[in-house]
């Protein structure tokens, strides 16, 4: 039985309730972290290990310890709850269902790093989740950990939630920013970094939602003891949204020691793949990560078995292995077609640019035109270097990640499946009467190119 | 502790030179001058914050500083990229840097009308400029070309949505040199524009700036649309006693009369001090202005190319080309080659005069 942390008292009828939060042991975490000095907690949570739930992957404790601390200059936390990664739902969950875990993460962070007024940036399709959080925020403050003179510390704390307008650039943190500020959310130059010149130039720390709410763990057992969960750098533990041709979809809490085939097929996580088909491909962090074939994804290039965690999901580097990413876990089967599901994702970043900077701008544009036209029959083989071509002038020149997680999927999807774009091509009439091109990628013999 | 703060090394393209520290990288390459300096759409040195967003002046850092010598993984925005101590920059030496720049001049071109024939920026045209210098002879892309319903925004600037390349810097210029601006960034992505609230005129003293700052010919002089080509006027320094503004102003003229006044430009193609309205769109008679000279414009070859000092053209006086442009032009087409209708033999620069039909009967 995997260890869980977020999710443990999951199964508790009106956890989301302050009385029935508190019953189950909530906020006595932060009864201790109050004891403790806000540097001891930074310590703790970089003796966990603790790495950025939002994607990237990186050492919180680390980010928390770049934090400039000026004399006199407010400092700021800002929780990143823009969920808008196609694939990704686990914050969420998190937030509709253990308001008071994140609330009590939240406090515990603002602690350490000192911000007085903590905010929370959250999407405006999350149109309910506001509501709940508003309501768990007033519920703490009625019982004293919120406001002035929090538990006797000295410490005020006000958390504020704030509502996005819908734009998927606005998680990426400068970006954020900008939108919290009241600007139109376009992605700022690095440097300087927010943890210098964040919100009203102030320094600023900007995590996600599942980072903050495993502080309450992290400080509950001690980072030595949380570092312990999980392998070597991946360690505690982490949310997956499965979505797809699973027959359990839905979020579930793994250690990360489970291989991926357990995690695909075993009764406990998703319970294998529906109506007896066979896994075809999967993207195993949110769609902007690259797209692996069955074959890449269970077994490493090398052959050895491939387990969730950042460092076995991404062993290959991008020729033959992909990221962890956010945990947005999408699993494709032989029924479906790649180029389809490309164009689908191109189409999603044509439309999510925020047009400052001219490669992504007009990129995205024309990749999700030329899939267009190879997915409706009009395509032709040229088409597929020139989409590898504007996919690599993309990568890594724009300002923002979003020309990278434009291009990954592009990449990788004509990396691994190549033969099936071909076969869109030289098929036009068959693609259009079965929507899926070529199924033999569930087997071993499939050999990628880019291997 | 009175110590003058160390002046940076920093090489770019093998050439060394010492800048003081906080430059950028491109304002460090505009010191050593010639090609190793990147080409910048976005970036305009007299506007806060501008920059980072065409991507056209991209390099390559071989070497981060004396101190940590790694290179950068990516490719970075000169203009916005700080200079430190031992830095080696590559710009037109790093093939992945042609390579970058090659595609962002495609990107940029990709909804870009073409429409240079009928446009009055052609000929002081950064876009055609960059497209000659880093472009390909064609482009790929095979779909409609995006199109903008067309704005008015007042009598005397007209935007031609069509033709812009989202460089911001219009907006950093109402937002720098006006008490309000009101015009800005509508929607997202590639159908994000330059438009006002409710079609607000922009109406404000020094709001005709934002013609010269822009590098396409999506804000146009409406006072001078349609009138001339930019070539077949030639541009004079003048002043004028002005109440608003600095009066320092550049004429462009032909003969006697006032076709356009723009503010004077520096060799970057920047405005060297702003004008305000009334200078630039009502004061059009030659009377006045006070005439300092002709100006040297050396950036925009095709400007000089009809230039008048010294009786271009006459027997007396040869054309000296490399002299009036500053350097060699460049051949990018050579039309015998692949036309059958120009024949080889016929030397357009031997006959006198203007060619004829008769010039070009067979023998």
């Amino acid at each position: 039985m995997a260890v869980k942390l977020l999710l443990a008292n999951d199964h508790v009828e009106g956890i989301r309730y302050y009385d029935t939060y508190r019953k189950h042991g909530g906020y006595t975490t932060a009864e201790k972290a109050f004891k403790m000095s806000p540097a001891d907690i930074v310590e703790e949570v970089k003796k966990s290990g603790l790495r950025g739930r939002g994607g990237a992957g990186f050492p919180t404790g680390m980010k928390w310890s770049f934090l400039a601390k000026p004399e006199g200059v407010p400092r700021h936390l800002v929780c990143n709850a823009d969920e808008s990664e196609p694939g990704t739902f686990k914050d969420r969950y998190l937030m509709e269902f253990h308001p008071h875990l994140f609330i009590e993460g939240l406090l515990i962070s603002s602690y350490a790093l000192g911000s007085n007024a903590t905010y929370i940036y959250i999407r405006g399709e999350y149109a309910w989740i506001p509501d709940i959080l508003e309501q768990a925020i007033a519920e703490a403050k009625n019982h004293g950990w919120l406001g002035k003179n929090i538990l006797g510390s000295g410490f005020d704390c006000e958390i504020y939630v704030h509502r996005g307008a819908g734009a998927y650039i606005c998680g990426e943190e400068t970006a954020l920013i900008e939108s919290l500020e009241g600007k139109r959310g376009n992605p700022r130059l690095k440097p300087p970094f927010p943890a210098i010149q964040g919100v009203w130039m102030r320094p600023t720390v900007v995590n996600n939602v599942e980072t903050l709410a495993a502080v309450v763990p992290i400080i509950a057992m001690g980072g030595d003891e949380y570092a312990k969960i999980g392998v070597g750098r991946s360690t505690g533990t982490k949310l997956l949204s499965v979505c797809g041709n699973v027959n359990k979809p839905g979020v579930y809490e793994i250690d990360m020691t489970c291989s991926v085939e357990e995690f695909i097929y075993s009764d406990e996580y998703c319970g294998g793949i529906p109506k007896g088909r066979k896994l075809k491909a999967c993207i195993p962090g949110g769609s902007s990560v690259p797209i692996v074939p069955a074959n890449l994804l269970l077994k490493t290039a090398k052959g050895e078995t491939r387990y969730m965690n950042y460092e076995s999901l991404s062993d290959g580097g991008f020729a033959t292995g992909t990221m962890m990413g956010s945990g947005g876990f999408i699993v494709l089967d032989d029924a479906q077609c790649v180029v389809r599901h490309t164009m689908t994702l191109a189409r999603f970043y044509t439309h999510e640019s925020c047009g400052q900077c001219s490669p992504c701008r007009e990129g995205t544009g024309w990749m999700y035109k030329i899939l267009k036209n190879i997915e409706y029959g009009k395509g032709k083989m040229s088409d597929i270097d020139l989409l590898w071509d504007i996919q690599r002038r993309i990568e890594g020149n724009t300002i923002c990640p979003l020309g990278d997680a434009a291009a990954w999927p592009v990449a990788a999807a004509i990396r691994h499946f190549r033969d099936e774009f071909e076969w869109h091509v030289l098929n036009p009439d068959e693609s259009q009467k079965r929507n899926y091109g070529l199924a033999h990628y569930a087997d071993p013999i499939h050999v990628p190119a880019g291997a | 502790m009175s110590e003058q703060p160390q002046n940076f090394k920093v090489t770019i393209d093998n050439i060394s030179i010492e800048v003081p520290p906080g430059t950028t990288i491109l304002n460090a390459a505009r010191m050593i001058g010639g090609d190793v300096t990147p080409p910048a759409m976005c970036y305009y040195s007299k506007l806060k914050n501008s920059g980072g967003k065409c991507r056209t002046c991209l390099v390559e850092v071989s070497k981060g500083s004396e101190k940590d010598p790694r290179p950068m993984p990516k490719l970075v925005a000169s203009c916005r990229t700080t200079v430190m101590d031992g830095m080696e920059v590559k710009n037109i030496t790093s093939e992945k840097v042609v390579d970058a720049r090659k595609g962002v001049v495609e990107f940029l071109l990709l909804n870009h009308p073409l429409d240079c024939p009928v446009c009055d920026q052609a000929g002081e045209c950064d876009l055609q400029n960059l497209s000659y210098e880093h472009g390909t002879e064609a482009t790929r892309y095979e779909f409609k070309r995006r199109t903008f319903e067309k704005e008015d925004i007042g009598p005397y600037i007209s935007l031609h949505m069509n033709r812009c390349i989202m460089c911001f810097r219009c907006v950093f210029t109402a937002d720098q040199l006006t008490e309000r601006r009101e015009h800005g960034i509508l929607d997202r992505g590639d159908h994000a524009q330059i438009s006002t609230l409710l079609g607000t005129a922009l109406e404000n003293d020094f709001i005709g700036n934002v013609i010269d700052v822009c590098p396409v010919g999506a804000l146009t002089d409406k006072t001078f649309r349609f009138k001339n080509r930019v070539w077949f006027t030639k541009p004079v320094d003048a002043h004028r006693d002005c109440p608003t503004c600095s009066g320092k102003a550049r004429l462009w003229m032909r003969g006697e009369e006032v076709f356009r006044v723009t503010a004077r430009k520096d060799q970057w193609g920047e405005v060297e001090e702003w004008i305000c309205n009334d200078c630039r769109f009502h004061k059009k008679e030659a009377s006045d202005w006070v005439v300092e000279g002709p100006s040297n414009i050396p950036r925009s070859s095709v400007i000089s190319q009809g230039h008048y000092a010294g009786n271009v053209g006459t027997a007396e006086t040869p054309v000296l080309i490399d002299k009036v442009i500053g350097k060699q032009p460049k051949i990018t087409l050579d039309i015998h080659s692949i036309s059958d209708v120009n024949r080889p033999e016929i030397e357009l620069s031997r006959i006198e005069g203007p060619a004829h039909s008769d010039d070009f009967k067979k023998k």
